[in-house]
């Protein structure tokens, strides 16, 4: 798989780290099949009347915003588990760190119309007979400060436990259990209502995002394309990571770790650096999600959520990244269908896709791809010979 | 050098550009002196008085029975196990017994180990690639580019080791043997003064053999290679000079036909041999 991938990186590698992915063939298609996509969902709504069979109306291009969120947040799980061999089942919780420094920024929008009138205080602190805003909660009227929050604290979140977890070689199982913990006490923490959250309802009534009425359908289509973009970026920026010499550390590290640390690389600090990098992935991606559903309370942090992420992954197919985006919308998807029709069946159909693809494509729908294109290749082969 | 120190002397600015001396001085004697050098495990000494002298750009070879030290003997160049009593030096100015493991490898002195490990995600190119001496630290090798000079050092070693053909094709497809080399290849890499190779030939073929015979005697003359191996026909074949381990000491020394003629050495080691293969 990524042995492919490093082949392509041999004649580029020359290139500046953060331009060498649009020498990719792969990028390249990635990138123009998601811009289309953008494209068609937006002339499709703005130029159909309501009505017309292809018209997309407001709810699916939120519903497609969210999906495109969900995308980010699995490559951002992809970069550390694909690549650097760390299985994170508290992922959920860089993403809805993000998304509460969102929706608290989109909170103090709201002003005096809130029920109770207050222009400082948000409802639920009013209703808590609190008379000031607690000191974290300083600050998030303005939009940069909102904004660098949201990378800011998910990687100062990473930092710190990365940094206690790596410096004494916590990795493989360990791992994924105690982010599993991270998460599980973040929830509980965020469900109480005296650490100033929200409690069990979390923050939700938005109104406004930089002045854009957030009910409005213009919004919304601009949410979603702005999580389009968001997404290009973000994988863009992990793509020039992973076939970067620190990428090809981290494939190094997760095969074979001790014998990366023999040949001089400080292999915790470039876990720690990924890490970090990929929870501020995760928080931008919270942070987009929120405005699009309307709430962040505390059930994104649930452990069950994190585990589903990595199910997305595993799906679309590990150490791709773009089949962390295949998985992110296939399986959400299926979940909106599934949910309408029989919400309680759910988790079983989740399971049982699992349970399929990994008997049927231990490699994800990605590794499917590459199959097919390389049968492709083979089948065309012997006619270019003879021509 | 001081802030101060390189600010005041002009002409030696560009410091970085200056071809990197090696700090092994080996003007006076050889690259690696043990001297009377003994560990014990729980009493045992597994070690015991071991002399060792090996020349700069040496092939020498190791031979002696399940444990005889040869292992822990590595282990004690390499910094991993401390000895109790003596000296080791590292030509005539490192005393490798104050130094640490990490500094006593950029120090020039490579080690394989019994089973190759290598990273089979990656090319061949990568492998050796990641294993060059290089700035380590995340962001220079995050930005880090393949120059045509990192090019034709990884050429050359490719050309070394013999597996220029198969250079982009993963590492985990190669053969035990190739394995090895590719092993031996990243340890070139760093450009070593002193190689430890502890048993290479383990588990090849006739043919990975002659030609792990060929890459060894080539290594030589430009670096010290140090091999430990238990196959006598191997050691034949590449031996210039032979030191037999016995019970952690230094039981005989000379050419391969000195030392197999040697009574005491037939006792313990080859007899035996001789006799299994017999
Ligand atoms: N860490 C250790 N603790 C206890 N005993 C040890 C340790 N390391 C080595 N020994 C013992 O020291 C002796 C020498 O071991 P060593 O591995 O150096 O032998 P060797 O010559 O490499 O043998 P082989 O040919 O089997 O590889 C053995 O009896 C071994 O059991
Ligand atoms: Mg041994």
């Amino acid at each position: 798989m990524s042995s492919t991938i490093s082949l392509m990186t041999q004649s580029s590698s020359r290139q500046f780290w953060l331009t060498r992915p649009f020498g990719e063939r792969a990028t390249q298609i990635f990138l123009g099949v998601l811009f289309a996509a953008l494209l068609l969902v937006t002339v499709l709504h703005l130029a159909l009347p309501q009505g017309h069979p292809l018209h997309v109306n407001a709810y699916t291009v939120n519903l497609f915003g969210k999906y495109l969120s969900y995308a980010l947040l699995a490559v951002a799980v992809d970069l550390v588990w694909g690549y650097l061999g760390i299985l994170s089942l508290g992922h959920g919780a860089f993403f809805a760190i993000g998304g509460y420094a969102m929706g608290m920024y989109l909170m103090r929008q709201i002003g005096d119309r809130g029920t109770y009138g207050d222009p400082v205080l948000p409802d639920f602190m009013v209703f808590l007979n609190w008379d000031s805003l607690p000191w974290y909660w300083l600050g998030f009227d303005m939009a940069w400060f909102a904004f660098a929050m949201v990378l800011l604290a998910p990687g100062l979140l990473a930092l710190v436990f990365g940094f206690l977890a790596f410096r004494s070689r916590v990795t493989g199982v360990y791992l994924s259990i105690i982010t599993q913990a991270l998460t599980f006490a973040l929830m509980l923490a965020f469900f109480r209502n005296e650490m100033g959250f929200g409690g069990n309802n979390g923050l939700t009534d938005f109104r406004e995002l930089l002045g854009y009425n957030l009910r409005s359908n213009d919004t919304r289509l601009g949410l979603f394309i702005a999580t389009g973009v968001a997404l290009a970026l973000g994988y863009i920026l992990c793509r020039a990571i992973v076939t970067s010499k620190l990428g090809r550390v981290c494939v190094a590290t997760r095969d074979a770790e001790a014998r990366t640390r023999f040949i001089g690389y400080r292999v915790e600090r470039f876990q720690l650096f990924v890490f970090v990098v990929s929870a501020m992935l995760a928080g931008l991606a919270g942070a987009l999600y929120v405005p699009q559903v309307g709430i962040i309370n505390p059930s994104e942090f649930s452990p069950i959520f994190s585990i589903e992420i990595v199910l997305w992954v595993a799906l679309g197919g590990r150490a791709t990244l773009y089949g962390a985006v295949i998985g992110a919308i296939l399986v959400n998807y299926a979940k909106t269908i599934f949910t309408g029709v029989m919400p309680d069946a759910w988790l079983f159909a989740l399971g049982a896709m699992f349970v399929l693809v990994t008997v049927l494509l231990p490699k994800g729908v990605a590794g499917l791809l590459l199959h097919l294109k390389r049968r492709k290749k083979s089948a065309t082969l012997p006619k270019e010979a003879t021509a | 050098m001081s802030l101060l120190q390189s600010l005041t002397t002009r002409d030696r600015v560009f410091d970085f550009m200056a071809p990197q001396a090696s700090p092994v001085d080996v003007r006076h004697g050889p690259i690696l002196y043990m001297e009377d050098v003994s560990v014990s495990f729980d009493g045992f000494k597994a070690i015991n008085n071991l002399n060792l002298t090996i020349d700069d750009g040496e092939l020498r070879c190791i031979i002696g029975p399940n444990g005889a030290g040869k292992t822990t003997m590595m282990d004690i160049i390499t910094g991993k196990t401390r000895p109790n009593a003596g000296s080791v030096w590292f030509g005539s100015r490192h005393n490798l017994l104050q130094m640490n493991e990490p500094d006593i490898a950029s120090l020039g002195i490579g080690r394989k180990f019994q089973k190759p490990t290598v990273f089979e995600a990656l090319s061949v190119f990568e492998n050796l690639e990641l294993a060059m001496a290089a700035d380590k630290r995340i962001f220079p090798t995050l930005t880090a580019r393949i120059t045509d000079e990192i090019k034709d050092r990884i050429n050359e070693v490719l050309e070394t080791i013999g597996l220029a053909e198969l250079r982009y094709q993963p590492a985990g497809i190669l053969s035990h043997g190739q394995k090895q080399w590719l092993e031996i290849g990243m340890l070139l890499m760093q450009r070593p003064r002193l190689l430890l190779v502890d048993e290479p030939v383990a588990g090849m073929t006739e043919q990975e053999m002659e030609r792990t015979a060929e890459l060894l005697t080539g290594l030589a003359g430009k670096q010290s290679v140090v091999v430990v191996e238990h196959d006598m026909g191997f050691v034949r074949s590449i031996a210039r000079k032979v030191t037999v381990l016995h019970q952690g000491g230094v039981l005989a020394e000379g050419s391969m036909d000195q030392v197999s003629s040697d009574p005491k050495v037939v006792e313990v080691y080859l007899g035996a041999d001789d006799e299994e293969a017999a």
